[in-house]
């Protein structure tokens, strides 16, 4: 494994109750990175959005409904044990997705795929999309289109890149100038487009970005599995089927039980056990 | 030759040794795999070296100032501009699609004449010889006052250069389309006095009483409020919310008040009469018959009678009027939705004098009663005889939805020119076909659109407009924000067809006319005229790009006038039979006015919302009677019918049908029209008698299998 002594590990923290379903981050997503569209885009399976905001209920009557937004990028997962071995790329015949290990980004290289989607399948957070047809921008359209992100064609499959073109430039700019990049410089489109600032992204390998403030990772194995790694010390904060070990490096924050319980699927009876014990693991950490 | 066991594995054998060896596979698979790997139609954007401008969004009265990124001058991407003093970062998705409106399939490219039923592209100077010979022609008859301009809102200086081209015409006919803005102007004329507004200093305020106020779903100034909302958590400041339905402002409250809808003005005032029975107010300036309004409302609205109107709990009305009475800085907030359409004043005026009875006016953390900003200053305009006997007429009606009854309920025409700027009164206001009529009963409307809108096909000549992005403009931030922000929107590209600002295409037409019309626009350009009339703030707004005429908290304690409530004005009633009231919704993803939402914008809505072509209504599984989860049903008003979807929602009142606002335009553009129906089809206006607003929040409404 390549590892370098200085290598980022950029992650994001979602706070949910401050999220207000709005879709500007969705929409700036997709004028960042020459996302297309189509004249139907409610088949939702088929509707290409690399940040999607999904609408949680706590499924309980009038008038005692909740309801809550989650936006859901690419989860950039490190895998099990946190060795990089996420879903996709584990399953890519054509190595056009991979794992960064100095940046724990998730790449999509669209010239390399060939549009097998096993990568699709193998995702449990359907982060993935397939171009079913060309991208047909209406006359005059295509001016708009950044050239900092490849316009996509028919037959690849693309994902969230954590904005990774944005990296590059910040990255570019602190090496003409003999310098690390700070917090704010790499940012994705997302984050800096929430108008109600729910979003906060950063290197989880840096104690002093606010990401890493918040989430509080435990570098340690969780001793109850010990794929997991990274947990959150932060009892508010939790991740998408943290248990698969999948290693998501988005996570998510929330004051209402109801809302953090529905990022995992218990048995039940399961989750007050688990509610109890959760932060116990930390102890160590 | 006969082929034996023998000759056959030899030849067999031969061939695969020769396949093997060739390069012919090898080349094909090369080739085929390059052949996959060419997308020659796919675009290859041109790179450059990066720029950054800044400039103001005016796609919705919010105002935030943008960042648009350009590769080579190519602007390629709008963010939020980081310090300006309105939104400080952060966009909302309509401001950040900005660009997908440049080249919209449905701009209008060129100036455009109607023959017969299609339009024909035109010269600019043919447009414009033609606008000026049908306007000389009014005059020259000595009907000046039949020219109306109907304007998307009141204020900047391109709705006072329309004002000002009719004061020189002779006609007083000049309306704007309900706002917020407008709304608040109007409660601020009836309770402190004319030529004020109202803000509300949510940022603030520890707790945030919301009459429907959808505050995260584009009431006021769309971001201004969400980062307001967002930094509750931290501040530990309350949000209540009070409406029919659990609307994304409810989700995210720290209470969520069902109410019967349309009753929002009873529990207003049934607290106001909480806080006055319990002697929880605090003694202000209040004018107009105190003791009156007191009697009036402890009497009316007392917590029993306001239980039996709004569905909500006597006592819970009580605990709610105490705990807003001692929470440090309160603030109640009127407008269901983004407070635009379908409003009516006496909630409004309810609402502002809760805020007074607590003691919440010019507070920090309260309501501001605050001077609209002038900082325009036009010279007189000049004046013939014909214009001076125009304008001593009276104007025909009060508001623009009265103005469109008055046209349709006369037998000669009440307006024989009409211009619309900046709005789609054929599609934004209730009962289109009522609008649309109208609109035939004019005999020559000027539409100056950028869009071929549901207005703009109505239109007789139309004089396209330049986008945000392609022209210079002031842009006035108001719609409840507690400061006075003015913007200066530059144009970030040259015009990318054939288009006007329409200051210049109104200049020009005053030119085309000459004599004292003329003389009132004597400026080259609109860009002149701008500089000269805002030579107050000029300097700082250009070199700025942003001037704040007046922040923090006004001094002072207003006057309150309570006698419009205290002769208790009638509530409207809902039209209409029907076991169901049909409400309509304002989401953040679509757009209620102009322009429509962008493909970008349209592609983010749910499909609990919109369905292929068809729209999703929201209703309690309670009143369901077996109409399914994702089954069509129709849903039939006395104004109409459609075929909808239906969504079964616990979060919504039972016996209410929640119907989105934006959906069902009929113009040409695959990615945004011909989806869903306008729900104002199926509602009719109610006109509130005194403010001439159109005060229809819902209408009775049928829902049945389809």
């Amino acid at each position: 494994m390549i590892q370098h002594e200085n290598a980022h590990k950029f992650g994001m923290v979602v706070d949910l109750d401050k999220c207000t379903g709005c879709g500007s981050c969705m929409v700036s997503c997709m004028a960042e990175n020459n996302v297309p569209f189509k004249e139907d885009e409610t088949r939702k399976k088929d509707s290409i959005t690399w940040m999607r905001v999904y609408k949680l209920t706590n499924g309980k009557p009038f008038p005692e409904t909740e309801v809550v937004y989650m936006p859901r990028p690419c989860q950039h997962c490190s895998g099990l044990g946190d060795h990089g071995h996420s879903p996709c790329v584990s399953v890519c015949p054509a190595t056009a997705t991979d794992y960064g290990y100095d940046t724990g980004i998730v790449s999509q290289i669209y010239t390399r795929c060939f549009g097998c989607r096993y990568c699709m399948g193998a995702c449990p957070y359907h982060a993935r999309y397939f171009n079913w047809w060309d991208p047909k921008w209406p006359e005059g359209q295509e001016n708009y289109l950044s050239p900092n992100v490849s316009p996509r064609m028919r037959g690849v499959v693309e994902k969230c890149s954590f904005c990774y073109h944005r990296y590059q430039l910040a990255r570019e700019k602190g090496y003409m100038e003999e310098r690390e990049i700070e917090e704010n410089e790499y940012q994705t489109a997302c984050t800096t487009a929430c108008p109600a600032g729910a979003i906060t992204f950063g290197d989880l390998n840096n104690p002093e970005h606010e990401v890493t403030k918040i989430v509080k990772p435990d570098p340690h194995p969780d001793p109850m599995n010990k794929n997991v790694v990274g947990k959150s010390r932060n009892p508010k904060v939790f991740r998408l089927l943290e248990r698969l070990g999948t290693n998501t490096k988005v996570y998510y924050m929330s004051e209402r039980e109801w809302v953090r319980k529905a990022g995992d699927n218990y048995l039940d009876g399961e989750w007050d056990k688990r509610k109890n014990h959760h932060g116990s693991s930390s102890d160590h950490g | 030759m006969k082929i034996d066991r023998r000759s056959f594995l030899g030849l067999g054998l031969g061939a695969a040794a020769g396949i093997a060896v060739s390069p012919v596979g090898v080349k094909l698979t090369d080739d085929s795999s390059i052949w996959t790997q060419n997308w020659p139609w796919t675009p290859v954007p041109e790179d450059g070296e990066i720029t950054y401008d800044p400039s103001v969004c005016s796609l919705c009265p919010g105002s935030c100032g943008i960042s648009v990124r350009k590769i080579k001058g190519r602007p390629v991407k709008i963010e939020g501009a980081d310090g300006y003093p309105v939104n400080n970062g952060g966009a909302c998705l309509h401001g950040i699609a900005g660009l997908q409106y440049l080249y919209d399939p449905s701009r209008v490219k060129t100036p455009m004449r109607k023959n017969g039923n299609r339009f024909e592209a035109i010269s600019w100077e043919e447009a414009i010889s033609i606008v000026a010979g049908k306007l000389a022609d009014i005059r020259t008859d000595g009907a000046p006052e039949t020219l109306g301009v109907i304007t998307g809102s009141a204020a900047g200086s391109m709705p006072a250069l329309f004002k000002r081209f009719l004061d020189a015409f002779g006609s007083p006919n000049a309306y704007e389309m309900p706002s917020l803005e407008g709304n608040l102007q109007l409660t601020a004329a009836t309770l402190h006095g004319a030529g004020n507004t109202i803000g509300f200093d949510l940022e603030n305020s520890d707790f945030v009483l919301s009459f429907g106020a959808g505050i995260i779903e584009g009431w006021g100034s769309p971001v201004a409020c969400f980062k307001a909302n967002a930094s509750r958590k931290e501040r530990h400041a309350k949000l209540y919310q009070i409406e029919p339905r659990l609307s994304n402002t409810a989700a995210g409250a720290d209470k969520w008040i069902p109410i019967n809808p349309g009753t929002e003005a009873d529990l207003a005032l049934g607290l106001c009469a909480v806080l006055l029975s319990k002697n929880l107010f605090t003694q202000g300036n209040f004018t107009g018959g105190f003791q009156k309004f007191t009697a009036v409302i402890q009497k009316e609205y007392s917590p029993t009678r306001v239980e039996a109107s709004t569905g909500i709990p006597a006592a819970d009305i009580e605990a709610l009027a105490v705990a807003f009475a001692k929470a440090k800085a309160p603030v109640a907030v009127p407008g269901k939705g983004r407070g635009d359409h379908g409003q009516n004043l006496k909630e409004f005026a309810a609402v502002q004098t809760l805020n007074a009875l607590a003691g919440r006016l010019n507070q920090e953390g309260g309501a501001f009663v605050m001077a609209q900003p002038e900082y325009l200053s036009f010279p007189e305009a000049a004046m013939d005889e014909i214009a001076e006997a125009g304008a001593g007429k009276e104007k025909i009606a009060g508001s623009v939805n009265k103005l469109i009854e008055d046209i349709n309920g006369s037998d000669k025409p009440l307006l024989n020119a009409l211009f619309v700027h900046n709005a789609n009164p054929c599609y934004t206001l209730k009962n289109t076909q009522r609008v649309k009529d109208a609109f035939k009963k004019v005999p020559f409307v000027v539409s100056f659109s950028s869009f071929m809108d549901e207005t703009a096909m109505e239109a007789d000549v139309i004089l396209p407009a330049s986008t945000f992005l392609e022209r210079t403009e002031d842009v006035p931030a108001g719609a409840g924000l507690p400061k006075s922000v003015i913007g200066l929107a530059t144009p970030q590209v040259d015009p990318v067809f054939n288009t006007k600002n329409p200051g210049d295409a109104l200049i020009q037409v005053a030119q085309a006319m000459g004599g004292t019309i003329a003389e009132s626009f004597e400026w080259e350009t609109y860009d002149e005229c701008l500089e000269a009339v805002a030579a107050d703030i000029w300097d700082s707004l250009s070199e700025e790009g942003s001037v704040v005429v007046a922040e923090g908290v006004p001094e002072g304690t207003p006057a309150v006038d309570v006698s419009y409530l205290a002769a208790n004005p009638t509530s409207v009633e809902m039209k209409g039979e029907g076991d169901f009231t049909l409400v309509a919704i304002d989401n953040m993803r679509l757009t209620g006015t102009i322009p429509a939402a962008s493909p970008f914008a349209i592609k983010t809505v749910s499909d609990k919302v919109l369905s292929g072509t068809q729209t999703v209504v929201e209703i309690n599984p309670a009143s369901a009677k077996g109409l399914k989860d994702g089954g069509e049903a129709i849903i039939a008003t006395e104004q109409g019918e459609a075929k909808v979807k239906v969504n079964l929602n616990e979060g919504i009142m039972p016996g209410v049908i929640g119907m989105v606002k934006g959906l069902g335009h009929t113009f040409d553009n695959p990615y945004v029209a011909g989806k869903g129906v306008n729900v104002n089809d199926l509602i009719g206006p109610v006109i509130e008698p005194g403010s001439g607003l159109d005060a229809a929040f819902g209408i009775k409404a049928t829902l049945k299998k389809a």
